[in-house]
Formats: structure tokens, sequence, C-alpha cells
């Protein structure tokens, strides 16, 4: 309990200045959305005038804020669907049987994926408009963000404290009110840390997908990614250089203006009863709270609230809990499970039977052995990303200061996407004559690599001190401390940060095993290119059996190698 | 407060309580034919050690979980869904971290759709009543945990329930803050300003449950059931010093040590519902580990007679029953000490195991372990017969699982390993989930061979 007011309450703004600059930023937040809208929803074109990319870096900011919009769109649609269906996972027995799995194998497809499946239907749904393509990209985006936020709400409502669940079945909460006032505030923190890690992971894939040929067509979008693209066509480094600068600049603003904020708020939702050690803190939610004005608007907004919350509460009662016979419950569910495999078996007969009729069962065995190469690919860049990374992520995290210093360095470095800094590898392998076959595993590491090196960071700061001066005191040195001390102290760390890596490693092989600069275009052997090439031609049937192949092989990785690391990591190496 | 003095609030009939076990093997009965009546203006105890199922009891009442038979009459009417005439204050304080202190209390009006206004005043009424007042707008995590649990008591009171349920509201909080906030009650209760009729108060603190209660109801184990009640006729607030309260405590020790003692009262005593005990998996093991085991016999040997009351035993390392009674169950089991009148006293083996070397004191336990609990000779004889010498853990604990709960039979699971281990008949690989044959079948042991410390 304080009684006396801290030293940072003394040093805040005086409310009337922080409400002075609240209203001033809100407008000019206002007034960039409606310029930055309109430009997304009102300007109507037929298809065959794309819209062209000035190269004028003063056009950037514009660009930039049409991509931003494009991740907030997507965040915003991330939400409502985390919500909907995490909801209905946790509540029906029924419904989790289906949606969890299906949850499960839709987070193996890769993002990129799902762009080729439905870029042609969105334009198809808006024809003589972009708002199709602006549809498809929206979309792209939105399933590399919503898997894991999903993932994460299921698992809070699931986990929720037996007591918290009594007290408000006992107080008679409805099922608004236990909504509003515990499910979501419990879900908060978990929601929220997976918003912001999968929506830096979006960047990448605004930027890949505002710029794709479909059916034999280049659609652009303007944006970020698609300036890259067209300084990548006119080979204008300064151009890249100007790109790459606004990007960062994005990312250090959204994670200031939007992520700081939130995560600082979203600090009273934990759900230990004791205050944390270093809360997060937001220069802008200090702001927010010192000032009046929000306050003044939230009372006034109050009966509404009160009267809202009134009316679905009287929508959602308890209801009186009469529960099943258990037996008859264990009969239906067996059936279900008999439906349920039937169904799947049957979808199963009809994929085998649309390959056989369109492309054949050798096609089949050729993107199996396509999809080994990309393998390859991604086991050797874990290799070296692990021999490389881990020593120096070691090092770091041994050192508090320096980890202090560096881990915001790695978690931006993780953000930034990738396929920004492609046409410069490019331009490399091309000047060296490096092949891509190789070179590809270059351009996966430079998103994937970080995940391994910011994991051995934390990894390495989670190992005790007592056990590394116990190390010191008996004596181990060299391989010999490696192997008895620091492997088994990050090995958990290093299989969360290679998962991590190797699902962005597949993901990011569609862009990476084909590659372009200027008239000059570099394409690798591999699992994909053949989804790019067969995206490219609007070929369906390859298509769809690139991306089922490249999902089984993520599921066949995950399921055989890392849950077998992760369940050692679980039982052996637990700190 | 006082009126109706008979009024039976909530009547408990003939409730059983069964779970299904996984796989089908049938099921497992929790309670057992309950019938209890909580009347106007009375505190009852629910005493019992883990597993007599008071909590599950509890929530029955509340109205949290149906029972598989039998039903429970609130206010006359059968119960259905949650109890409208009860508030209930938590072990664990069950508040929401992200609600001020004044927001929490308000959680139960608002559900009843009270407006703001009235809810404002009623919750600050009972912030005030219980000692939080200046606290309205704190959240929780900056409060200590007598503080929280005050507003666990606030947010309860201020639906001035018919009954107040209490889950064991003081065990998680230190020994002196519990005491403290355990006197503030009793003192409102006494005062006659108590916002609820009754009382029904979950526990496991005999001391606690003589202070409180007016009537302490004694659950037996295994099946959970009624083994008689304990009236407090002392007056209130009840003297801790009076011998008479030492007495009833001695009392209900001696009680709880003992499953087959018969408890005395005008209450028709239900007699023991003693399930026939086929396989040896289906004896269970307490809840003690060995190094546990040893320590409080060298505690009782030091002891003048060898001997030591249990209520001062529990008193001096300040452990509850639930933590106390599972060692001492052990050190009964395994013939090092037997339970008399509410004293411990060693045997003759047992004050040989407080006081030999580590080797020998292994060997003993190894002895006491074969002679004494079958489970044991069992899993040997399973190791044996495999031609590896070595068996799946998983094999064993199917077994338990047919008789208890699977997060039960994975208490016994780990019981078995600590002790098999320790008595080095089997070693067990917990990365393999694997049990080994000991490689040396050991020496029988006989007795004054090994030189005393």
């Amino acid at each position: 309990m304080q009684t006396y007011p801290s030293p940072e309450a003394l040093r805040r703004l005086p409310a009337g200045v922080a409400d002075v600059a609240v209203v001033f930023g809100t407008l000019v937040l206002l007034a960039a959305v409606a310029q930055v809208g309109e430009g997304a929803f009102a300007r109507f074109q037929p298809p065959a005038v794309v819209p062209e990319i000035d190269l004028d870096p003063r056009n950037l900011p514009y660009y930039a804020a049409r991509s931003t919009l494009r991740m907030f769109i997507a965040l915003g649609f991330s939400t409502l669907f985390t919500l909907i269906y995490g909801y209905i996972a946790a509540k029906s027995r029924w419904a989790e049987r289906i949606l969890i799995p299906l949850l499960d194998i839709l987070q193996s497809v890769p993002v990129l994926g799902f762009l080729s499946i439905t870029v042609t239907g969105f334009i198809a749904l808006f024809p003589g408009s972009l708002l199709g393509l602006e549809a498809a990209s929206i979309f792209a985006i939105f399933t590399s963000q919503v898997w894991n936020m999903t993932f994460s709400f299921y698992q809070s409502l699931r986990t929720l404290p037996q007591e918290l669940l009594e007290a408000t079945t006992l107080y008679r909460l409805s099922g608004w009110q236990r909504f509003t006032q515990l499910e979501v505030p419990s879900a908060m923190v978990g929601l929220l840390w997976n918003a912001m890690m999968s929506f830096g992971g979006g960047w990448f894939f605004v930027a890949a997908s505002e710029a794709i040929s479909v059916l034999n067509q280049d659609y652009t979008l303007p944006g970020l990614g698609s300036y890259v693209e067209a300084a990548i066509r006119a080979e204008d480094l300064a151009k890249l250089g100007w790109a790459l600068l606004t990007m960062a600049v994005v990312i250090l603003l959204v994670d200031q203006l939007f992520w700081r904020p939130l995560i600082a708020w979203s600090d009273k939702f934990r759900l230990e009863q004791s205050a944390g050690a270093n809360a997060p803190e937001s220069w802008l939610y200090d702001l927010l709270t010192t000032a009046r004005i929000p306050r003044l608007i939230g009372d006034w907004l109050s009966p509404i609230g009160e009267l809202g919350d009134r009316i679905l509460s009287q929508l959602s009662q308890p209801r009186l809990g009469s529960a099943a016979d258990p037996r008859q419950q264990q009969r239906q569910e067996r059936l279900f499970t008999q439906v349920l495999l039937v169904l799947i078996g049957a979808i199963f007969v009809w994929i085998a039977h649309f390959i056989g009729t369109t492309v054949g069962f050798a096609e089949v065995l050729l993107t199996l052995g396509l999809g080994l190469l990309t393998l390859g690919r991604v086991v050797l860049l874990l290799v070296l990303a692990t021999v490389i990374w881990t020593p120096i992520g070691v090092a770091i995290g041994f050192n508090p200061q320096l980890a202090r210093l560096l881990q915001p360095v790695v978690q931006f470095l993780a953000a930034f996407p990738a396929n920004f800094i492609f046409p410069f590898a490019t331009l490399f392998f091309i000047r060296t004559h490096i092949s891509i076959e190789w070179g590809s595993i270059l351009l996966m590491a430079l998103g994937a690599q970080w995940y391994i090196l910011f994991n051995s960071i934390a990894g390495a700061q989670s190992i005790p001190t007592d056990l590394r001066e116990m190390a010191a005191d008996v004596g181990l040195k060299g391989w010999q401390r490696w192997r008895q001390l620091i492997i088994p102290g990050i090995f958990s760390a290093w299989v969360t940060g290679g998962v991590t890596a190797s699902g962005g490693a597949w993901n990011a092989s569609i862009v990476a095993e084909i590659v372009t600069w200027g008239s000059t275009t570099l394409t690798a052997t591999g699992l994909g290119t053949y989804i790019a090439e067969a995206t490219a031609v609007g070929d369906w049937p390859r298509i769809t059996l690139g991306i089922g192949m490249m999902s089984l092989f993520v599921v066949g990785l995950n399921r055989l190698f890392w849950q077998r690391l992760y369940q050692l990591a679980e039982d052996k190496y637990h700190l | 407060m006082n009126l109706d003095r008979n009024s039976a609030l909530i009547q408990v009939e003939e409730v059983y309580k069964r779970f299904p076990l996984p796989e089908g093997k049938g099921e497992f009965t929790v309670l057992s034919n309950i019938s209890l009546e909580v009347r106007a203006g009375e505190v009852v105890a629910l005493l019992g050690r883990s597993g007599s199922g008071k909590s599950t009891l509890l929530r029955i009442m509340a109205g949290l979980i149906p029972p598989s038979q039998g039903q429970v009459l609130s206010n006359g009417k059968p119960l259905r869904g949650a109890n409208p005439d009860v508030a209930m204050v938590f072990q664990s304080f069950a508040l929401l971290p992200w609600l001020t202190v004044q927001e929490n209390v308000e959680l139960g009006l608002q559900a009843r759709g009270i407006p703001k206004k009235e809810r404002r005043q009623r919750a600050l009424k009972a912030i005030d009543l219980v000692g939080l007042d200046g606290f309205e707008s704190a959240y929780p995590k900056e409060l200590s945990g007598g503080m929280k649990q005050r507003v666990g008591f606030a947010r309860a009171f201020v639906l001035e329930p018919k009954v107040l349920f209490m889950d064991e509201p003081f065990s998680a909080l230190d020994v002196l803050t519990a005491e403290n906030l355990r006197g503030e009650i009793d003192d409102l209760w006494n005062a006659g300003s108590f916002p609820s009729q009754s009382i029904l108060i979950v526990t496991h603190n005999i001391e606690e449950a003589v202070f409180l209660a007016d009537r302490v109801v004694i659950l037996g184990s295994n099946p959970g059931r009624i083994r008689g009640e304990v009236k407090i006729d002392l007056p209130r607030p009840h003297d801790r010093l009076d011998p008479r309260f030492k007495s009833l405590v001695d009392y209900i020790y001696t009680i709880m040590t003992n499953p087959e003692i018969e408890v005395t009262t005008e209450m028709a005593v239900q007699p023991p519902v003693k399930e026939q005990v086929s396989s040896p998996y289906a004896y269970p093991l307490p809840y003690a580990r060995v190094g546990g085991i040893s320590g409080l016999l060298e505690l009782i040997v030091e002891q003048p007679e060898g001997q030591v009351d249990i209520a001062e035993l529990a008193e001096r390392l300040r452990l509850s029953v639930d933590d106390l009674l599972p060692i001492l169950d052990a050190a009964v089991l395994l013939g090092f000490a037997e339970v008399l009148q509410g004293e411990v006293h060693l045997t003759e083996i047992g004050r040989d195991f407080a006081t030999t070397t580590i080797l020998r004191s292994k060997d003993l336990f190894r002895q006491q372990l074969l002679e004494r609990v079958p489970v044991f000779k069992s899993i040997l004889q399973t190791l044996e017969e495999k031609r590896s010498h070595s068996m799946r853990g998983e094999f064993f604990l199917d077994l338990w699982d047919e008789h208890f709960p699977h997060a039960e039979a994975e208490r016994q699971f780990a019981t078995a390993i600590d002790w098999g281990r320790y008595a080095e008949l089997f070693e067990y690989d917990a990365l393999e989930e694997r049990l080994y044959l000991a490689e040396t079948t050991p020496e029988p042991v006989g007795v004054g061979q090994t030189p005393r410390e």
C-alpha cells in the first residue's frame, strides 16, 4: 500500500496537458484512418487497370498506411473469430472434438497456401473492383494471426480456476456477465501476447500478398509490399532502402502506440494474486490514464453500458442445471466418434479420387520428392541457425545488462518482414553466382533464425545462478559445461524456438525458393516453388496437391519430431 | 437471527455421490448415505480428513454439483441448480483480480440486477463490516492474504444469505492472520449482527471446528460417510482455556485417528460401510513420504516416555490434520507406532527404526513393508515373473485405477514408488516409466546383527 505519491506520479504530466494531447492524438488518428480508408474502399477499378505504384518515396507514408490498415482490419476479424470459435470449442464437448483437431490442421497449412486457394474466389466475389484482392490479402493476414490467438483463448477458457467458476455459478452470473467479467479478462494476457506475436509475423504476409500473380495476371494493391515489388522490377536499390526504413518506422510506431499501451493495460488481468515484480510500462498508457477526458467519457457512457449489460444478461440467464445420465452420454459420444471417423474417411477417399482423376499419382510422388528437398533445406537451416546463434544467445543471456539491451532488438528483427531483405540477398546471389538451391536456405533463415536466437537468450536467462556457480565450482569447462549445464538448461526454450522457426521456414519457402531481381528470376527445386508456380498459372489441382503435401510435412514433423522433443523437455529438462 | 431455532434451512436426505472410474471400470463412491440438517441460528462444522468428501458435500448443498442419489432441500424446496439461499467463502478467496474490492463485492448484486446506486451502498456497508473501509478501490493483488479473505467475506455478506458456507476459509492464511480473522468472525456471530442466519464451515482443523461450531459433524473416509456428531456444549465465545474445550479437542482427535471408534451422541450412528477389500491394490496407502515418517518417529522417540499427545504434536509442528494424520497412519500401518486415546507411542521396531543407521533402517522398512503391506508383495511377484525383471509403470497404475479415481491412483502409485525405492525393493526409471527389480535381492533381516549407533 502506498499512501504517498510515487516519484513516477510526481513526474507525470499535469492532467490538462494530457487532455490536450489525448484529444489532438485522437483527431489525427481519425483523420488518417478516414483518408487511407477512402482509398481502400471507395476507388473501384476494372481489373484491367491495375493501380500503378509510384516509386516516389514521398508516397511511402500513404502506402505504409494502406498496409497497416489491412493489418488492423485482419486483426479485428481475428479477434472476433477467436472469441466465437474459442468460446464454442470450450463450451460444447461435441464441437470441441471437431473444432480443435480442425484448428490443429489449419494451423499447419502454410499461410500463403490460403492465399493461393482463396484469391481466385475473392476476385470473383467482387467483380470489377480491387476489393476482392483487398479481401484476399486481408484474409491471408488473418490466417497468419488467428490460429494462435484462438488456441490461446481456448486454452484459457479450459484452465479457468475451479473456485472462480464456482463463485460465478453460485453468485448466479448470467452467461454474458460470466463472459465479460471472468472468461475474457482471464484470457486477456495470453490473448494479447499471442496477438502481438502473430501481428509481428503478419508483416511478412502483408508484403507477400500485395503483389501476386494469379491466373497469369499480376495483381497489385497499393501498399508497402507492392512498392518493394515495383522497386525490384525497376532494380532501384535506393528506393528499396527507403521502403526498408519506412517498414522499420511503422513497426516501431505500432509497437509504441498500440501494443505497449495494451500490454501495460492488460497487466491487471494477470491471474496471479500478487503484484508482479516488473509491470510493463507505456508512456501512452500513462498519458491516457492521467487525462480526465477518457474517464469523463467512460462515466458518461456507463448508464448505456449498464443497460446493455442488463439486456444481455436477461438473454443469457444461467440454466438450472440437471446433469445428463453419464452412461447415456457415453453412448452418444461413441456414436458421435463413429460418425466423425466415417466422415473423415469419406473426405480422404474424395481427395484420393480428386488427385487420381486430375493430376495422377505420379504427381503425388513428385511433390513428395520436392517436399523432401524443402524439408532438407528446413533441417539444414535449423542446424545452421542453432550452431551459429545458440552460443551467441547463451552469451547474451548470461549477461543480464546485455540481454536487457538486446532483447527488444531481437524482437524487432523477428517482427521485421524478411521478404523486404530478399532483393538484397538475391542481388548478392546473382553477383556471386551462388546457386539459389543453397541460397534459398539463407533466404528462409532471414526470418526464421531470430526465433532460435531469441529463445536461446530466454533459455540461458532461465538457468538459475546457483547452477551456474555450481558448474564453475566443480570445474565444468568447455564442452563439459555445455553438455551438463547449458544444453539441458536451454533445451525447452530451444524446442519452442525450433518449432516456431521451422513453421516460419515452411511458410517462407513459397516465396524464398523463387525470387526475382529485375528481369532475372532464380528458381530452386522444391515444394515452395511448385506451389508458387501452380498459383501463378491458376492450376487448381496442383495448388491443392502442393499445399496438402506441405501441410502433411508440417503435421508429420510436428507429430513425429517436435512433440516428442516437447515431451522430453517437459519430463526431463524442466527447470 | 435466533428466531425459529428449530426450523431447518437446508436438509440433505440420503445423498450419495459416485464418480465413474475411467474406461468404464465401474464407479467410485465419494459420499455414501448422507443425511444432515442445517437449522436456523447454529454454526455447524463439517470435519473430516482428505478423502472424506467434505468439500464435495458442501458443493452438493450449494447446488454446484448434483448428487447421484437422494436430494437436498433448501428452505423446504428441492434444490435445482445453484442454491439461492447460500453464499460461499472460498479457500483460495476466488476474487477476480481485475476488479477492485468494491466491484468484487458488488458482483453478486450485479448478477441480481440491482441498480448501481443501491449496489454501491450495500457494498460499502459490507466492506465496512469486515473492516476494509478505505480499500474500496484497491485491487486484490495489492492486499495481503487476510485482507483478501475479508473481501471474500464481504462479497458473501452483501447478499445476506440464509446460510453462509465456508470452505476451509482460513487454511490458506498464515497462523496469526488466520487466528485474528477467525476471532473477528466469531465476534460478529456472537454479537448477533451476523448477516446470515446460520454458518456451515468445512474444515480439517479440529481446534477451529471446536472454537467456531455449535455442532461438529465428523465424516469418515472411503467412502465418505457421517460417523456422528459432537455437540460443543460450551458458552459462546468458546474459551480455549476451558478444560472442557481441551477434552473435546482430545476426544475428536481420538475419533479421527481411530476409524473403528463409535462416535457417542444422541444421534444414531450409522454403521460404517466397510468395503470388502479383495485385491491388494484396493487398500489405500496413506500419502506420506518416507522422510516424513522417519522424521515423525525420531521426534517421538525423543519424548520422555516415547509417546506424545496428537493434538499437542499437531500444534507444535503447525501441521493440519490432513498433513499429520497420513504420516501417522503410515507409521501405524508399518507397525512402527500405535495410537491409543489420542496418544502416539512407538513400538519396539519403531524405536529401532528411529534410532539405527540408515542401512539398517532400510532393512527394517523393507521387512515391515513385505510383512504388512500386501501390495508390495504383489508388485515384487509381478516383477520376478517377468523375464526382464521389469514392468511398465502403467501396468500397476491401471490396477490402482480399478479401485480409485485416476488422480488418487496416481498418488497411490507415487507413494508406492517412494516406499519401494527407499526399501530398495525395486527401482523406477521416471523417463521410461518402468519399474525394475532391485539388482541384489536383499538378505532377510536378522535382528541385532548390525551394530547400533
